[in-house]
């Protein structure tokens, strides 16, 4: 790829914003509570952009744009069932809870509602997953940056081995996000994930725009894919009849309740960017804001997928002469109008004649030869759906554009995951086991310190990660048995006064060694035994990978609510009165009646299932 | 905080819309435009995060208002404060 001066103009800008805004916040740091909280002052709407872009990692834009052309739009499944209500139930019952109690994280609410071992095992869990989840961010950045030689001809002239590009890339990405978060801290990680918001959509949109128009919008799309492609709910009773390979059971359950109320309600790297808000109204609202961007997400991330599969296959390797890309048999006018088109030589990845539109075969980084399958077909780089699509519509200048949109995305996942992790780490480890009594000066310092730790950690995870085709997939099986069990513990905890913190802790221990033993006793059709599954004993196969994730959510969940409801009624309560503001029963609740209707977040709520289910509806 | 988010946010569009409404204007009927289907879209989409840019910035100049009183009871912590 060769990138012109104003393509480079455009990202530099980007970074010296970023820069800036940690520079230009650093004089507000003055305590611990503005580092790690932004001093509770941030309105709901910043904080509302925040709360979904701390979450647009990698597994959000490739993950999903490739998910778009593996699955189809079921992808969206991931949004309307598996995000948007467990986003409306953390807002309006979960969050009085989390503000309300003032407790500065997660774990530091477990230790309010159960006790201190509780909250050391969610702490070291957490803070393990923020560097995982973080170095994947890092590591697919500089993949990208290294297969779409975004840095070849820079690195040619310096005279500079091609071969340093992922490990330089590496290092640019970390000194970036580690620089404004130290400087700045949950405040210029929150503001630069306002900034990245607005970036990617900025990015994407005209994406999208140019690509539908390409293709004859999306009735260009059903034609060219079919039904299977374009109903989300099609096929769903069964798990063979649907591109996800799971049926309506496990995708409700496993994903809609268990992965998504798991991951949106007690993961601290979202619930902290709601806890920064500037009072307990803007944070019940902060989930209910995002929700509204994250629901028209799929037409964002998804439909490039989709549009990058529905495009002509590119059959010839782009050498220097223009290629010309065919369809067969066009079926309306507006396929008839790209039947024929031109593509600029030079850019596009090589599909070759066994990939499919934009999308190419994976091919051996060793050897060089088109990976297949154990029924001998190609397997396709889904992952490179989104950059393709990039370098196929758009010409240098906003090209520039795009690739700052991805990069900021990468960005935006790994800051929000440091943040949540030097404030764990600060709170929760440091000073709950190794400095008790420090000044508050002395844990500014320390938060500081632990970002570049989980800085240095998250370099460390990004070259661990190698073994996936799909990046959402990793992550999905991480989250299925560490974020399933805990929201069975914040369930029992929040609505049931019954429950006590040994229950919770053996709950917790249990659910998360379900998860691994069913991840040890299952493996994907297809799958051969290896970190995915089968290491303990092969039990039972699963029709897709995905099927597995979800039923090891449910087995970690639904274990960890038995062993804490049994220990729980073996185990002597707590007193009620020290309860009160951490168990739902025994808390005064919010009143909303002094606000209009149409301020009240249950109003929003409602606004917000409505179109849930009107989009459902529409793609079912 | 300080710092509205606004400016920021509204400078950087401003710039990068812009850079790019500027490239696109020397670039009019350029073989560039081949990939876009023949739109200048750095022109089109420029200008408009330009005038996104603008409001973004006037908004963030603005004097700002008194904030609404606070909603007593749903303002109240409803937990104890945590022990340290």
């Amino acid at each position: 790829m060769q990138l012109t001066f104003i393509d480079w103009l455009i990202m530099l800008v980007y970074f010296v914003f970023v820069l800036g805004i940690g520079f230009a916040l650093k004089r507000y740091m003055r305590t611990s509570n503005d580092f790690f909280l932004a001093g509770r002052s941030i309105p709901a709407w910043i904080c509302g952009l925040a709360f979904i872009s701390a979450n647009l990692g990698a597994q959000e834009v490739i993950g999903m744009g490739a998910s778009g052309a593996k699955y189809g739009i079921a992808t969206s499944h991931f949004y309307w069932i598996g995000a948007i209500p467990a986003m409306v139930f953390v807002g309006i019952f979960m969050m009085p809870f989390y503000y309300g109690s003032k407790a500065r994280s997660v774990p530091e609410f477990l230790r309010l509602r159960f006790d201190e071992k509780t909250r050391g095992l969610n702490a070291i869990l957490f803070a393990i997953m923020t560097v995982f989840s973080s170095g994947i961010s890092m590591y697919a950045m500089a993949l990208l940056i290294q297969n779409l030689h975004m840095l070849d001809s820079l690195f040619l002239a310096a005279g500079i081995p091609l071969s340093w590009i992922f490990h330089v890339s590496i290092m640019i990405s970390a000194v970036i996000v580690l620089a404004y978060i130290f400087l700045g801290g949950l405040t210029s990680a929150i503001y630069n994930e306002v900034l990245q918001f607005f970036l990617i959509v900025a990015g994407f949109l005209p994406l999208v725009w140019i690509g539908l128009k390409h293709v004859g919008g999306w009735n260009g799309i059903k034609m060219a894919l079919g039904p299977t492609y374009t109903h989300s709910w099609r096929g769903m009773e069964h798990a063979s009849t649907n591109p996800l390979g799971v049926e309506w059971f496990s995708l409700v359950m496993g994903l809609g309740f268990v992965l998504s109320f798991g991951y949106w309600c007690t993961d601290f790297l979202v619930i902290q960017r709601a806890m920064a808000a500037d009072s307990e109204e803007s944070a019940r609202k902060v989930p209910l804001i995002a929700a509204i961007p994250k629901m028209f997400f799929p037409f964002l991330v998804i439909l490039p997928g989709l549009i990058a599969i529905s495009v002509p296959t590119v059959q010839d390797h782009l050498t220097g002469e223009a290629t010309t890309v065919s369809r067969a048999a066009p079926r309306s006018n507006t396929s008839a109008a790209i039947a024929q088109t031109t593509v600029p030589k030079g850019d596009v990845h090589a599909v070759g004649s066994e990939g499919r539109g934009l999308i190419p075969v994976k091919v051996n980084a060793i050897t060089g030869t088109p990976l297949v399958d154990e029924d001998g077909k190609p397997v396709l780089n889904y992952d490179l759906a989104i950059p393709n699509m990039l370098l196929r519509y758009f010409p240098t200048g906003i090209l520039g554009l795009g690739l700052t949109a991805l990069l900021a995305s990468f960005m935006s996942g790994m800051a929000g995951n440091v943040t949540a992790f030097n404030t764990v780490w600060t709170y929760d480890i440091y000073q709950s086991y190794i400095r008790k009594h420090e000044s508050d000066a002395h844990y500014l310092w320390m938060g500081r310190a632990a970002t570049v730790g989980g800085i240095l950690l998250s370099i460390g995870a990004a070259y661990t990660v190698t073994n996936f085709n799909n990046i959402m997939d990793a992550l999905q099986m991480v989250f299925a048995f560490v974020n399933a069990p805990l929201f069975a513990t914040f369930l029992a905890g929040m609505f049931w006064k019954r429950a006590t913190g040994h229950a919770a802790f053996s709950g917790l221990l249990a659910g998360v060694l379900a998860g691994l033993a069913h991840i040890g006793l299952t493996l994907p059709a297809g799958e051969g035994v290896s970190v995915k599954g089968g290491w303990l004993r092969v039990v039972h196969h699963y029709p897709s990978e995905m099927a597995q994730n979800f039923w090891t959510a449910i087995w970690a969940f639904v274990v960890c609510m038995i062993v804490t409801l049994v220990v729980s009624m073996l185990t002597r309560p707590r007193e009620e009165r020290e309860l009160v503001g951490l168990v739902y029963s025994l808390t005064p609740k919010p009143d909303e009646r002094k606000l209009p209707w149409w301020k009240r977040p249950v109003t929003l709520a409602v606004v917000v299932l409505a179109m849930a289910v009107a989009l459902n509806l529409i793609f079912a | 905080m300080g710092l509205d988010i606004r400016i920021p946010l509204g400078l950087m569009f401003l710039v990068t819309g812009g850079l790019m409404a500027l490239y696109g204007l020397f670039t009019r009927g350029s073989a560039i435009y081949e990939k876009s289907l023949d739109m200048n879209i750095n022109l089109i989409w420029g200008g408009l995060m330009f005038v996104f840019g603008l409001v973004m910035y006037i908004m963030g100049r603005r004097p700002r208002r008194l904030v609404a009183s606070r909603v007593q009871s749903t303002e109240e912590p409803l937990g104890r404060p945590p022990r340290h």
